[in-house]
């Protein structure tokens, strides 16, 4: 069992690397105190080192039946708690871990390499629902969820519906004001954890007459009767519960509801916009989780006469892939880092997730094919990353929406 | 649901001989062909899917339908019971049931143009007459050339058929094998004298009752519904009739049979990108965000434009090559760039079917996903793309030194 506030500090970032290749990190900035991407702070670094060696350790075991059965184990989510992991950004006084938002990254970047559907989990449930109730909400919500936020329930962000995808702002669940309570009717689509969700941060219309400026944000106990309805079937992320939600004249007091009323849209933009690096986070995980598996077997495989990993033309491959990675690194940690400088970060986490997506499939593509026949076998464990890999390109904006993200911020900068 | 039947005579009819034809003019067997077997995909084997997938079976009646069908004999002789068609009408029937399920299409193309073949071009009379027609009426066959350490490098091949006289005597273990659940007939390169290395390689023909052993089934990514196990052999006599032409001429067998099986992959391939393609973009007719069907947004069209596009060039590089090996011109290089290209272009259409649907492409119950998996495969057998570059640029480098 590992405390992430046990661990000792003679913890060294040089000892395990699960990274084929890669060089240690350090804490370094030249002499004005600027640094490269590769510099990480003490904590951050105790992060990455405990993370990685529990995910080789714990999770990494249970990842074939996690797959086949298509279920989170009880007992892991709880050791995630226990690590430390689930409010990573909450201050300590709450009960979180009062680190950065690069470490909530390492976090998610480490879990991924073994499992993104562990990965997403964690992801989700720090960057986009710790964050909205930390940002938006009151004291009071913050004194009565966060604190069980960070040690034992999780908290499902509910936004979606079946009308409204990259359209969110149709979406069609209702808030009606009821005096002391709002009354809550619909239904939402695609809703990830929803399975072991204790809590929902649930997005709905105050007023429909407004259009998408009586888009609210509740916070949701499912003890008031949130049915978890379907869970779907997926391609990959297959131990992520994703399922239809109903909300069956649920009544939500006055207090639960997050921020103001009609602000619910923009609190949405806000923190899609930056959860968005969350998802590069993660996709980078699977990037480099694929690389790790396939390249070594590279070394291992012999036909004529040699390693597969001398001929050229693998060399060749496998160093692209690595170069894209490495790109796929720098655009995410850049963006995690211009967010903590509390700069707009709305164009680079969306050149970040598009980016670490893209380069998630390829990696795992090639990877499947590096490892030949038994690449394409469930038993070799490289097919399930480009499983996984497909839902980075569809979830928190399809890659069509980052384009145009990326492409209005360009032509509203062009000084003509 | 009409079950075809085999016609000799192609009449191109009102096509002139004299002007060369585009890749777009098919002969009326071949056109009828296409009609059947699309018929029979859709209205026989498109119901089957969800329960193969999940099973990861393929149903005994389902071959058989195959079998009655006349879809394991393509181009067998008519007076063998087969229908007797062109190279062009198999790919035509692999490419179609790939639209559907490449797991079955897989298994008539090895059937066809690796087995079947292999028969045709080096079998003697009496072995053709003898498994010709059965394998054109109600005998599956497997082709078992690779082995756990011999993968690309072929050749490499460990599995020994020891001379005994009146016999061999067959030893050893191959691995990746295709249909090998359900054959019945097991067509098998082994080497009966390692001092000659690749020289000793001959090719067997093994009945499944003489003790051929199916052990460990692999649990795929894709390609679900086609048994792929590991074969063993432990002392199976293999009477002399059954050596299939000469012996220490396997290796030869070989490299012809895939270089032809490739495009009989390249057809799978498009077959597949096709059927991922034809699943999405109704639905980007249907869906709408924002006030318009997602199929009317201009980066959506510039994509699905591009992938169309692909499909359309791997179409036309697989019947290509499938027409030039009908003039009788070597057709290697072309048949392994349609292999390639058409394999990359199996993945890029399913990867992108799947974002245009969204969420609901990324079910299982949508069955656009199933493509995506199933496309990888194209990459690795009968050959990786690794080894189609290599061959290609084996040849090109002829071209220029």
């Amino acid at each position: 069992m590992f405390a992430l506030s046990r661990v000792p500090l003679l913890f060294s970032a040089r000892a395990l690397t699960t990274n084929v290749g890669r060089r240690p990190f350090s804490s370094a900035t030249n002499s004005n105190g600027l640094n490269s991407l590769s510099t990480f702070t003490e904590d951050e670094q105790i992060m990455r080192e405990s993370v990685a060696t529990f995910a080789k350790e714990v999770i990494k075991p249970l990842v074939p039946e996690m797959e086949e059965t298509e279920q989170m184990p009880k007992e892991l989510l709880q050791q995630l708690f226990e690590m430390g992991l689930m409010g990573i950004e909450t201050s300590a006084e709450l009960g979180g871990s009062e680190m950065s938002f690069t470490s909530a990254l390492i976090a998610i970047e480490e879990l991924a390499k073994v499992d993104p559907s562990v990965s997403a989990l964690v992801d989700i449930h720090n960057t986009l629902s710790g964050t909205c109730l930390q940002r938006y909400g009151n004291e009071d919500l913050h004194k009565r969820y966060l604190s069980k936020m960070a040690t034992g329930s999780i908290a499902s962000f509910c936004l979606s519906e079946a009308g409204a995808g990259s359209d969110a702002f149709s979406l069609q669940t209702k808030a009606e004001d009821k005096g002391d309570h709002y009354l809550l009717n619909g239904s939402k689509m695609w809703i990830s954890n929803s399975g072991e969700a204790d809590f929902f941060i649930v997005f709905a219309n105050a007023d429909p007459s407004k259009g998408y400026k009586g888009i609210s944000c509740f916070m949701v106990e499912k003890e008031w009767g949130v049915q978890i309805a379907k869970k779907e079937k997926k391609l990959g992320l297959r131990a992520s519960s994703t399922c239809v939600l109903n909300f069956d004249d649920v009544r939500v007091p006055k207090e639960n509801v997050i921020g103001e009323i009609g602000q619910g849209y923009k609190y949405s933009i806000d923190i899609l916009n930056e959860g968005r690096i969350g998802i590069a986070a993660q996709m980078l995980g699977v990037a480099q989780g694929a690389f790790d598996l396939a390249v070594p077997y590279l070394f291992e495989r012999k036909q004529f006469g040699k390693h597969i990993g001398t001929f050229q033309g693998m060399q060749y491959q496998y160093a692209q892939i690595a170069a894209e990675i490495e790109t796929a690194r720098l655009v995410t940690y850049n963006a995690a880092r211009m967010r903590e400088e509390g700069r707009n970060i709305m164009h680079e986490a969306a050149i970040a997730k598009l980016i670490a997506c893209q380069v998630a499939e390829r990696s795992a593509s090639k990877a499947i094919e590096w490892m030949g026949g038994i690449g394409f076998t469930r038993e070799a464990g490289v097919e399930k990353f480009y499983r996984d890999a497909k839902i980075g390109s569809i979830y928190e904006g399809t890659s069509n929406m980052m384009l145009q993200t990326i492409a209005k911020n360009i032509s509203n900068n062009i000084s003509r | 649901m009409a079950s075809f039947t085999a016609k000799k005579a192609f009449s191109i009819s009102a096509v002139s001989r004299t002007t060369p034809t585009s890749l777009h003019t098919f002969t009326e067997d071949e056109n009828m062909l296409r009609q059947s077997v699309s018929d029979f995909a859709q209205n026989v084997l498109k119901p089957l899917v969800p329960e193969m997938e999940e099973k990861e079976q393929m149903p005994k009646q389902l071959i058989k339908d195959l079998f009655e069908y006349g879809l394991m004999g393509i181009e067998t002789d008519i007076e063998l019971g087969g229908s007797e068609q062109s190279f062009t009408a198999a790919l035509i029937a692999i490419e179609e049931l790939a639209k559907v399920e490449p797991g079955v299409s897989a298994m008539v193309d090895i059937h066809n143009t690796l087995c079947n073949t292999i028969f045709k071009k080096y079998a003697s009379k009496s072995l053709c007459d003898k498994y010709l027609p059965q394998f054109a009426t109600k005998a599956l066959t497997s082709f078992c050339l690779s082995e756990a350490g011999a993968g690309s490098d072929a050749f490499a091949l460990q599995t020994r058929a020891e001379d005994k006289g009146d016999h061999y005597l067959l030893n050893g273990t191959k691995m990746w094998i295709s249909n090998s659940a359900e054959a019945d007939v097991f067509i098998v390169f082994a080497n009966v004298d390692p001092s000659k290395g690749y020289r000793g390689i001959s090719c067997f023909v093994v009945e499944r009752e003489w003790g051929v052993q199916i052990a460990k089934k692999e649990k795929k990514l894709g390609l679900r519904s086609s048994s792929t196990c590991v074969v063993n052999f432990d002392d199976i006599k293999v009477p002399k009739e059954n050596v299939l032409g000469e012996i220490g001429k396997g290796y030869k067998y070989a490299i012809e049979m895939l270089n032809e099986g490739r495009i009989g992959i390249a057809a799978q391939m498009c077959g597949l990108a096709q059927g991922a393609y034809n699943m999405a973009l109704p639905y980007i007719f249907e869906r709408k965000q924002f006030g318009k069907h997602i199929g009317e947004f201009q980066g959506m069209q510039h994509q699905y434009a591009q992938i169309a596009t692909e499909i359309e060039a791997a179409r036309l590089l697989t019947y290509n090559a499938a027409r030039m090996k009908e003039e009788g011109r070597v057709f290697v290089q072309e048949a392994a760039m349609a292999k390639l290209f058409a394999s990359q272009v199996a993945e890029k259409a399913a990867s992108k079917a799947i974002e245009w649907m969204g969420g609901i492409g990324f079910t299982r119950e949508a069955g656009v996903e199933k493509f995506y998996r199933d496309a990888k495969i194209g990459a690795i057998y009968e050959g990786t793309s690794n080894i189609q570059l290599q061959t290609i640029a084996k040849l090109q480098a002829e071209k220029y030194k």
